[in-house]
Formats: C-alpha cells, structure tokens, sequence
C-alpha cells in the first residue's frame, strides 16, 4: 500500500491564527521581543521626561558621558548574567554565582598582593597573570563542584547552590579575612579589565568589550553546536532529552563547569571596575543577575530563552537605575519598579507557554 | 497452523527475566518480530509490556536472557545501544522536545556537523543539511504539512508531534520501530492518521513492535498478536485467527492456547 492521496498524514490539524495568537506565537519564537520593547519604552519615558518636561537632571540622560557610564556599568551582572542564562536554560538556578565571584576575585588579589590579614600568605606575592589565571581555575572548579553534586547526587539546583553560597561565602572570610585590597595596591595587570578607550564620543572598558565578545561566543555556542541544542533540550524535557540518546548528566555538569568559567572571568572584571577586591562587592548580584535574565525573557522553567535577552534585561536594569535617580528619586523606586518588572516578565513567559499553532 | 518458515526473527528474546526488587516484571520472557511484520504486544497492566520493550530497547538491562537482532546476540546497555543496531523507539511519553523545531527534534542527540574546520574545531552544525533532509523524511513518509520545518514542535497538534516522532523513528535507516500507545494521546481522527503511517512504515519494509491497549486497533494494523500475561508470552495469535474477545480472554487467564495453534510464525 502506497500514499494515495496528496493529502498527508499530518495537515488536517491546522488552526487558523488570530491578533492576539500572531503577538502570543512571534513572543513565542523571539523572546527578546518584549525585553527589547521594555528598554526602547524606558529610553523613550526618560528622554521626555529629561528633555520635554525638564524633570531632575534627566536632561543629562543622552549625553556620552551618561551613557558611557551607563555601559560600562553593565559588565559585571551583565557578565554573570551569561552564567546564570545557561544554567537556568537547564531549568536549574544559580544562588552561588556572587559568591564563586567574590570568591575567585579574592583568590586573584591575594595570591597577587602581600598582605598581612589574610591566611594564605604563604602564596601570596605571585606573578599577576598566575594569579588570575589561578583564579579562574578555582572558579571553574567551583562551578564543577555545583555540577558534580547536582549531577552525582540528583540534588535540586536550588538546593546544592545556596549551600554553596553560604560555604564560598565562608571561605572567603575563613581564607582571606574580611580585607578590601584596594586597586592602587595590586600589579596593573590585576586592572588590565578597567582600561579605558574611546569610539567616537563613548569611553568604553576592555572589560565591557569582553563582555560582548563573550555574549557573541556564547550565542554561537547556544544557537549553532549541539551542545546548545542539548541544553535547550535538557532544560526542556529531561526525560526526553535522555530517551533522544542525549547524556543528561553530562550536559548538565558541563554548563555548571563552564558558568564557572564565565564566572573568573566576570572575578576579573569585577576587579577593574570597582578597582578593589572586596568581599562587600555585590551584595545583590544574584538575585540582579537572575532578575536581568528574567527581565531577559529566559524562562525559570528551562528550555526557553535567547542569550540577547539577558543582555537587555541588564541594560534595563542599569538604564532603570540611572534614570530614576537623575531623576532625583530614590533608590527605592528603581527596586519597585523591578519588582513590578520581574513578575510582569514571569507572566509573559507563562503565557507565552501556552502557544498553539 | 501455518507451516514452519525458515525465516529468521529480526528482534528475539529468550528467556528474559527482570525483576525490580519483590516485583517480577518478565519471567522467562520469549519473544519474536520477523522483518516487515506489524506485532501487537497485549497484556493487562502489569503483565510486563512496558518492561519487555524497554529491555528490547535499551531502557532497562534484563536480569538474565538472551536478545538477538538479525541473528546476533546483543546488550543493550543503553537506548544509543539499541538505536545503533537499528532498533528505535517511539514512546508514549512523546519523546521529544517541545522548544526545539522539527528538524532539531528529527536529529536531537545526532547532530550533524559542518564539514571542515567550522564543524571540527568549531563544532558547527549543518543546519541546512538538516532541515533539507528532515523535510526529504517527512515528504517521503507523507507527514509534511507542517507550515515550516523550523516550527517548534509544540505549536503541533498532537498528531503532528506524533509524526514528528514516528518520522524521526523511521527516517535513519532504521530496521525496528517500537511503538509504545502511539495513540493514547489522540483523538479519533489523529488516530486514524498514526495507524496509517503504522502501515505506510511497515510497507516500507520495516518492521514494527505496537504496544496498545486499544484492540480494534491492534485488530486494524497487526499482523500478529503477541499477547503478554504475569510477565511471560502466554500467546501469539492473529486477528484472522481469533476474535477480540478471545484475545482479552486469554489476557486475563480465562483461556489458554495450545501451542499448535498460535501463530509463532510469521504470516507475510
């Protein structure tokens, strides 16, 4: 027996789309769309706030100085957001990535500098390029450590990162005491992140330029290997993505691995940006990077995302932050204002989820 | 019945066993699928379907037992394992990954890569490849209607995803396909589309195990009917052979076949 007909298994099932269903369905194939349409809104509120009705000093808003900050004060969440992206593309979360950042940071500026408080002196007064690349290793095997308890012991993410957080945490206190090393102390490598260029009228950081040099290495890895397609797959459907023939356990052990990596690196950056080491550095960075991720369009429930929406999300969290106080409102508007966001962000996606054809 | 062939079984278990701790899932299993034939697998919950195709492929390793496949003995230690011999499976579960699109669920967990550096040190896929070829496996089994190959597999009904699956089953050169309630998800008219495929499959000479709970269509697509009951094979018959009430019959132990008239032979 043979295919009679033209007519084919599959296309009697067709449903016709209407308004509504085309918004829900190109949300549904481009998640960056909203992120993209919440940050050209806040540009367009903030510029007429600034330059029409005159409000604080929001009329600074545009100038290349404002924006120059303003990018530059992306890389850090922005950096830790690439992290946080891949693993919450496998459905997991990670709480310990402010910790594993603090802690590798701490790590490059002590081996790096002599310093009476710390306990590890012993090691201290290295080559600067050891000392990060050092650094960046112990970062790495942080992350492989998150991974190989989610992995080994089918521990909840949630879970195995916020006792990491509490033990990296402690560990940069038990090792390298509560001591701040200050920019001017360290070798000029340790800063080499902060140097500072210019294109046109913007400043611009290397680490800023390191930044997106990873998002676009990332995007590739995401979008064009099959380890990206087998995270997407994870992330979506575990038990599918097993019976598909895929190792389950080794692709999620290799994005805890590699967001380790993303981690040191961001460690690095941090150290050129605030040109210190600090164990106070970013108090908020994790729930800053899950919130630019989120924002972002990436689903918490996994398999759902694109990588340029945790670099939207970022911006819209620092264009938020510069806006509203140029504005001359408190801190406390900018929290509530991503407050508002992130649930607003949550609901999208769950409706977006509910997509027919 | 029906003399002795002399044809060889494609699929073969012998003697299978496989228990989970107290509870025995096979007990001296036997089994046969010869090539191009549609067998029904039967049986009451609990009577070890689920745990004899799983052991067929790869899912779970069998206590003890033997399985051959065109005649060589095989272990299968995983579903990769089983998937190299040709054997593929299409679960209940529909497993396939709703965000991803058709052709990366057509070749999830066998990516194809650029050729040259880009696919080697860059690890490149060759997405155009494999959306061509994706589209040329679902023209061939007539499932393309979709309105693009790179629509995400959940904006498909169920039965386009159904297809999706079969097709993905079908499309690698595969000899066996394992079919597990295929149409337990369906509505009627889905159904009816799957069980064609079914026969569209099987008349491009493959060969393929049903799991079903539903008889009319077992009594519709199947060739033979192996029925499984307290673990073991307590009978193969045919539709021709036997009515549905038999069939049920001899599922719950209310009536038992001699030997010389079962079907272990294949009727193709």
């Amino acid at each position: 027996m043979s295919q009679t007909t033209p007519t084919t298994a599959a296309d009697e099932f067709a449903d016709k789309a209407t308004g509504m269903q085309k918004v829900q369905s190109a949300l549904h194939r481009y998640p960056w769309i909203s992120p993209l349409f919440v940050l050209a809104l806040l540009l367009i509120i903030f510029g007429v706030l600034g330059y029409v009705m005159g409000v604080g000093d929001l009329d600074n808003f545009f100038k290349p100085g404002t924006i120059s900050l303003m990018l530059q004060q992306t890389v850090i969440v922005g950096t830790l957001a690439i992290a946080q992206t891949i693993v919450i593309l496998t459905a997991g979360i990670d709480l310990s990535i402010g910790a594993i950042m603090v802690f590798a940071q701490m790590f490059m500026a002590n081996l790096a500098v002599y310093t009476t408080a710390s306990n590890v002196t012993f090691m201290a007064g290295q080559n600067p390029v050891l000392a990060v690349f050092l650094g960046l290793i112990v970062a790495t095997l942080c992350g492989g450590l998150n991974g190989f308890l989610i992995v080994r012991f089918n521990l909840p993410p949630f879970i195995v990162t916020l006792g990491t957080l509490s033990i990296f945490t402690a560990l940069t206190l038990i090792l390298f005491k509560a001591r701040t090393i200050q920019g001017k102390e360290m070798p000029d490598f340790m800063l080499l992140m902060s140097t500072k260029f210019e294109i046109g009228p913007l400043t611009l950081t290397l680490g800023l330029v390191v930044m997106l040099v990873l998002y676009v290495i990332f995007a590739y890895l995401l979008r064009g290997t099959a380890w990206g397609t087998h995270v997407y797959a994870v992330g979506d459907d575990p038990v599918a993505a097993e019976l598909s023939g895929i190792n389950v356990k080794r692709v999620l052990f290799s994005v805890y691995v590699v967001a380790g990596i993303v981690i040191g690196i961001a460690a690095w950056i941090t150290i050129g940006r605030t040109a210190a080491a600090s164990p106070n550095v970013a108090p908020e960075i994790n729930l800053e990077t899950i919130t630019a991720v989120v924002i972002g369009g990436t689903s918490l429930f996994g398999g759902r995302g694109r990588l340029v929406g945790s670099i939207l999300g970022t911006f819209i969290i620092v264009v938020l932050d510069f806006g509203l106080s140029l504005a001359g409102l408190d801190q406390a508007y900018r929290v509530l204002a991503i407050g508002v966001l992130v649930i607003a962000a949550v609901a999208v996606d769950q409706w977006i989820r509910k997509v027919k054809a | 019945m029906t003399a002795t062939t002399n044809a060889q079984p494609i699929v073969q278990a012998k003697n299978l066993n496989k228990s989970f701790g107290r509870v025995i899932g096979l007990n001296d299993c036997q089994f046969e699928l010869y090539p191009g034939e549609v067998l029904a697998v039967v049986g009451d919950n609990g009577a070890g379907k689920s745990t004899l195709i799983k052991c067929l492929s790869g899912a779970h390793a069998p206590d003890s037992g033997e399985m051959y496949v065109d005649g060589e003995q095989v272990q299968f230690k995983s579903t990769n394992d089983s998937r190299a011999k040709g054997v593929e499976t299409v679960y209940q579960t529909l497993a396939v990954a709703p965000v991803l699109d058709i052709s990366e669920n057509l070749y999830l967990g066998r990516e194809i890569r650029k050729k040259g550096i880009l696919g080697k040190i860059f690890r490149s896929l060759d997405k155009k490849k494999m959306r061509k070829e994706a589209t040329q496996s679902l023209n061939d089994l007539g499932v393309l209607t979709v309105q693009s190959i790179t629509q995400s597999v959940e904006t498909l009904s169920g039965g386009q995803r159904q297809a999706v699956a079969v097709a993905r089953a079908g499309a690698f050169g595969s000899k066996v396909v394992i079919l597990d309630e295929p149409t337990a998800a369906l509505g009627v008219n889905e159904s009816a589309r799957v069980l064609k495929l079914i026969k569209d499959l099987r008349d491009r000479g493959m060969s393929i195990i049903l799991i079903s709970h539903n008889m009319p269509q077992v009594f519709e697509v199947a060739d033979r009917i192996h029925i499984q009951r307290l673990g073991h094979r307590a009978a193969v018959v045919t539709p021709q052979t036997h009515a549905m009430n038999e069939v049920v019959a001899i599922m719950t132990g209310a009536m038992t076949v001699p030997e010389d008239q079962q079907q272990l032979t294949p009727v193709r």
